[in-house]
């Protein structure tokens, strides 16, 4: 590919210009946004560099505008992107299910803060994360990264572009304020960023369904202008795009927007394990949690107690399957979040009963003291 | 002088297709419209303006958001996008600055309602006129919420009656032409679905006009509206705009208030050269990065 644009080489970045640049290597040239903290790093690196390389910034007048534009950018044939935090995400999620039900690529961006409402403007937390997962309404899947790291940020703002072209679905990031504004080695090599391209039509005007899925179920990707004069509704809708308000319609709309996450969940999925095999208790966790948790693990270690981790890189869909695998295998799993307890719920699920899952919460505005999460490894193990 | 009245030959017309069909998906009409609605009216000149603008179908799209009016965009026949309520300018805004991009050249043009507009996309309508960004902004105006039921709007006249107004509607109304001229639109127009002509034309030099550009085209709904208002049927409200509507160009905004059973303006208010948003953006970048991009 191009590397015209492209921040190549090793960067001390925080996490949301990391983001923005992910941003750009992906081929993201369209970005909307509104102020809000603490994602505004992400929005003026944008408002800095797309400008610079043949891209455009719309500051948006709110975030139902920021939203709606990048799904019109993206059907005008660009990459586009908007990122946001706290209320901002609160009003993204009417057409988060215009992307869905449109099948619109694109990327949204959430650095986490307290809430509910105003919160903690400006102090992290990882209260949205079964918002993302049902804060638009109806029935829907939904894919979501939580990166854990300024590098993840870059890197996995990339993948969130790919998936969201390989699936044709908004895709999620989401990260939090601590991961948003801490400040690492970013290391960039154009060569080694993998692109996947938008899913244009193999077939003439006349014989072209814009809605009839392939078969993975996603279908190809006709833009404004193409020729191919396609009708785009938020209505349910046939395989010509058509409005079509029936029983019948509805069930094989909604079976094949699930269905292409779910039948391809294992191409979606993505975790990371470290010392999970033998090991007495487990930590499921994801995001800043997790670095937290690294330390607990250190401490534990310490105290002869064999620990392991599984963290979630995409928390959408859920690895339900792989922290299943794990749970007949230990003592006990334990799930730090800043939260009061929302991923635990589908650990619990996943779990079914076959160990005992214990959360350890924080409200946010901080983070977990390692010796929290220690304590309940202790408890676990006793 | 003699006068032999005799009646025009009809001109035999050997295609069975209606001249404007390509603009249509005919395989999706009849529409969904009442009886007397105004907005089969609106799409048919629309589409004129298409046809004697000789727009190619690819090189336009239309964008619509919720309501009556949000159907438009499902029957005609270019790339056509039916958005989320209120939504429908800021996704135009998005398309329109991507297609800068991809597909020079292409126009973008938003059908959509008051209600849809003025009330939840009140914020969007104020912003996307300052910004004054290039999209040709029809709204039918028919003074209430007609799909869901003659809900009282944004722009229903004081002691109209609704289904949320049964004692008639106590806020003042928005005055669009007014409205959208304070935001910075640098074409507002205004006429009713009787002078087919004249919105035909204001839509086409809407299209032609780079920036934002807006037509407010009053629309009878009988169903809904109407019958409640004491003109039961679209002839009425013909009628009433044929005796009602005072053509005058470039009036002031200001004086564009409709009050029923008061005369009211139609005409172009505002036509004036004003640099749209993408050529400012192009200009400042340009000038700032040389014309070289990095």
């Amino acid at each position: 590919m191009s590397n015209k644009g492209i921040l190549a080489g090793e960067h001390f970045l925080n996490g949301d210009v990391a983001c923005a640049e992910g941003a750009i290597a992906a081929g993201c040239r369209l970005f909307a946004g509104y102020p809000i903290t603490p994602q505004s790093e992400i929005t003026e690196t944008m408002a800095l560099r797309l400008p610079a390389i043949g891209g455009y910034f719309l500051q948006m007048e709110d975030e139902l505008a920021s939203i709606a534009a990048i799904l019109g950018g993206a059907w005008g044939g660009m990459k586009a992107m908007t990122a946001t935090s706290g209320p901002g995400f609160s009003l993204m999620m009417e057409n988060l299910g215009l992307g869905i039900m449109t099948e619109t690529p694109c990327v949204i961006v959430d650095v986490q803060r307290g809430g509910p409402s105003t919160g903690l403007p400006t102090a992290t937390s990882q209260g949205d994360m079964m918002q993302a997962r049902w804060g638009t309404h109806g029935d829907h899947e939904i894919i979501a990264y939580a990166p854990a790291s300024p590098q993840e940020m870059f890197d996995q703002t990339v993948k969130a572009f790919n998936l969201s072209e390989r699936f044709r679905q908004p895709v999620l990031i989401m990260a939090d304020e601590v991961v948003g504004h801490m400040m690492e080695r970013v290391t960039i090599d154009p060569d080694k960023i993998e692109l996947y391209p938008r899913r244009k039509p193999s077939v003439p005007y006349d014989s072209f369904l814009p809605y009839k899925g392939g078969l993975d179920l996603v279908p190809e990707m006709a833009c404004a202008g193409d020729g191919y004069r396609v009708h785009v509704t938020g209505l349910t809708h046939d395989e010509r795009g058509y409005p079509d308000l029936t029983v019948e319609s509805q069930k094989k709309l909604m079976e094949r927007l699930m269905n292409k996450i779910r039948l391809n969940s294992d191409e979606i999925i993505e975790i990371e394990e470290e010392n999970t095999r033998g090991a007495d208790v487990v930590l499921v966790t994801y995001g800043i949690a997790a670095r937290t948790s690294l330390r607990a693990m250190e401490l534990a270690a310490e105290k002869g107690i064999k620990v392991g981790m599984l963290r979630l890189i995409t928390v959408w869909p859920f690895p339900a399957k792989e922290v299943r695998a794990i749970a007949g295998e230990v003592k006990g799993i334990i799930v730090p979040e800043l939260n009061l307890g929302q991923m635990v719920r589908e650990v619990e699920r996943a779990v079914a009963g076959e160990c005992p899952v214990r959360l350890v919460p924080h409200a946010g505005g901080g983070l977990h003291q390692p010796e929290d999460i220690l304590a309940a490894i202790e408890e676990m193990t006793r | 002088m003699r006068h032999v009245m005799t009646k025009p030959t009809p001109q035999i017309v050997q295609d069975p297709h209606h001249p404007l069909e390509h603009y249509f998906r005919s395989e999706r009409l009849p529409h969904i419209w009442c009886p007397g609605c105004g907005l089969g009216t609106s799409m048919s000149c629309l589409a004129a303006a298409f046809g004697h603008l000789k727009l190619d179908v690819d090189d336009v799209s239309v964008v619509s958001g919720i309501g009556c009016s949000g159907r438009l965009a499902g029957y005609m026949r270019p790339d056509s996008y039916h958005t989320t309520h209120g939504r429908a300018l800021p996704f135009a805004t998005g398309l329109r600055v991507a297609l800068e991009k991809t597909k020079p050249g292409h126009k973008v043009v938003v059908f959509s309602g008051d209600g849809d507009l003025f009330s939840i996309g009140g914020n969007h309508f104020i912003h996307a006129a300052r910004r004054n960004i290039d999209l040709s902004v029809f709204c039918a105006n028919n003074f209430n919420y007609g799909m869901t039921g003659g809900q009282v709007g944004p722009t229903t006249p004081l002691g109209s009656k609704g289904t949320t107004a049964p004692y008639g509607m106590f806020e003042h109304p928005f005055n669009l032409p007014y409205l959208a001229a304070s935001s910075g639109a640098p074409y507002v127009a205004r006429w009713t679905t009787l002078h087919v002509h004249r919105l035909q034309r204001a839509m086409e030099e809407a299209i032609q006009k780079r920036g934002f550009t807006f037509v407010e085209i009053i629309a009878p709904c009988p169903t809904n509206y109407g019958r409640k208002n004491g003109l039961p049927t679209g002839l009425d409200e013909m009628r009433y705009y044929n005796e009602k509507a005072v053509i005058e160009n470039f009036a002031d905004p200001k004086d564009a208030d409709i009050i029923p059973g008061e005369e009211f303006i139609v005409g172009t208010f505002v036509n004036e050269d004003k640099p749209d948003y993408l050529e400012i953006y192009n200009k400042f970048v340009g000038d700032h990065f040389g014309g070289e991009e990095k």
